[in-house]
């Protein structure tokens, strides 16, 4: 399988203070990584600097053969190789559902906006959305608008999707719903980066699991159940337990 | 019952008169709000980028406007230029020329702070779908901020039509001038014509102000 996503000696800071020191990644087509880690260790600085949200201070990020500079006129072309869904959905509250999704298709990549619409459809259809398609998001439920944004990103046909918290804003109730539409991404073989905090749907959907803490990857493990049973690291441990209460 | 003196504005031409001058206020008010809002957005969104020099040269603009009476501004650049580089400019024109030197201003500043109001986190959600900044701004941020800003751009509006009455000051035939004009010249037949005269500007000013303001809370409400 060919290298999709490869990230070597990278470094960010924000002023003097170190966020992510020497992370060295590399994704292949296909993979689904999930990133977990305690809050503030810079689990979604990690995701912005992947397309260009943030500017990195040392090491090189290479997506699909091409480097992803923040700040540079080839960043647009690159943004379109990754999808990115936010916690907060980010919708554009002045355009409906269907416009959302269709606007970057047609304004960035110059589809027509038959061939936009059609697709769209299809892909609302799937989430169970397609007779929401002339809402606003504002009359739309957490859930609604999370698996619209996840449509938005797809039609882009990106190569990666990040995904950042994207459940952890949501009621419990509808927080299933957005798992099960990224639970069939996966199957149908996108290449994925997840963050998340829920722990049985990391294990469910992980090839790799992530451990990040302080801003360093402190362990990383390819077999996603055994990792939950029996971290390695102390660290990893320590964190793991936040989750039970017994 | 008192005579209010309303009677000398049907004398002869002088309802047509106070009409045609309200008329020649509305104009330049049209004129200049239209010129303040394009130029405002464009202004407002130069104010929200972040080059020193731009900010510094905006800034003083917006002190000049802020300390600068309008009627000093006016002063200046009809009789100023005039003198000064031999420009022969009209009235109509000064006053348009100033009351656009001030609405570019304080659309600008309500345009940058409607921009500011909208989370970054929208123009990163345009620009991880792709979108360069020229984009983002023109189909995700502006269409956003227009809808934050027709309330308050209407009150600005309506300032702007209420002060027009400062160009009667360099001597453009306005509702206020002739107002005044129509009181002069009944001072003797009609010594009440004062009251009257400018109970009427009132109500005439209300008529063209009223129907903005009412529009305005219609669209707070609808957007709010
Ligand atoms: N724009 C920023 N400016 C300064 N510090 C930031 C900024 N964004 C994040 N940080 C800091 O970087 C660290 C990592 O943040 P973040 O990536 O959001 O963590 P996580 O997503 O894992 O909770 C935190 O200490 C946070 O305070
Ligand atoms: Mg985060």
């Amino acid at each position: 399988m060919s290298e999709l996503l490869k990230v070597t000696h990278l470094q960010k800071k924000f002023g003097d203070n170190v966020v992510l020191k020497d992370i060295n990644l590399s994704v292949k087509k296909g993979e689904v990584v999930v990133i977990i880690g305690p809050s503030g260790c810079g689990k979604s600085t990690f995701l912005r600097c992947l397309n260009g949200l943030e500017e990195i201070q040392d090491g090189v990020i290479v997506v699909d053969g091409l480097p992803v500079e923040a700040g540079k006129r080839e960043i647009t072309k690159l943004r379109q190789k990754i999808g990115m869904v936010f916690q907060s959905y980010e919708l554009f509250p002045h355009k409906t559902v269907l416009e959302n999704i269709i606007l970057a298709p047609m304004k960035v990549q110059k589809r027509s906006k038959d061939e936009a619409i059609k697709e769209a459809l299809e892909l609302l259809d799937k989430v169970g959305l397609v007779d929401k398609k002339d809402y606003y998001p504002r009359q739309l439920s957490g859930g609604q608008k999370q698996r619209v944004a996840i449509v938005r990103a797809l039609l882009m046909h990106p190569d990666i999707l990040l995904f950042d918290e994207v459940t952890a804003a949501l009621d419990p109730e509808m927080v299933h719903e957005v798992l099960e539409t990224m639970l069939s991404l996966a199957k149908s073989g996108s290449t994925m980066l997840i963050v998340t905090h829920e722990m049985s749907f990391a294990r469910a959907i992980a090839d790799r699991i992530i451990f990040l803490d302080k801003g360093e990857i402190v362990e990383e493990s390819s077999d996603a159940k055994s990792f939950f049973i029996k971290p390695t690291t102390e660290r990893a441990k320590k964190f793991l337990k936040t989750f039970d209460y017994e | 019952m008192a005579n209010l003196g309303i009677d000398v504005l049907f004398k002869g031409t002088n309802f047509l008169r106070l009409l045609q001058g309200l008329w020649v206020s509305v104009e330049i008010s049209l004129v200049s709000v239209a010129i303040s809002i394009l130029l405002g957005l464009v202004v407002g969104v130069l104010m929200t980028f972040n080059k020193l020099w731009l900010k510094a040269i905006l800034k003083i603009y917006l002190e000049i406007v802020r300390i600068m009476p309008q009627m000093v501004l006016l002063f200046i650049v009809y009789f100023g230029t005039t003198r000064v580089f031999g420009w022969d400019i009209t009235a109509e024109a000064a006053a348009i020329f100033v009351f656009s030197f001030w609405g570019v201003a304080e659309m600008g500043d309500l345009v940058r702070g409607s921009i500011k109001s909208i989370p970054k986190i929208q123009f990163e959600s345009a620009y991880a779908l792709g979108m360069d900044k020229k984009q983002t701004y023109f189909y995700i941020i502006l269409p956003q901020t227009i809808r934050r800003l027709i309330p308050l751009s209407i009150n600005l509006i309506t300032r702007m039509i209420k002060t027009t009455s400062l160009v009667m000051m360099i001597g453009i035939v306005e509702v206020l001038k002739v107002a005044q004009q129509i009181i002069e010249a009944n001072r003797k037949a009609s010594p009440n014509a004062a009251f009257g005269v400018f109970a009427v500007v009132f109500l005439l000013y209300f008529i063209v102000c009223w129907p903005i303001s009412r529009l305005a809370v219609y669209l707070e409400k609808r957007w709010a």
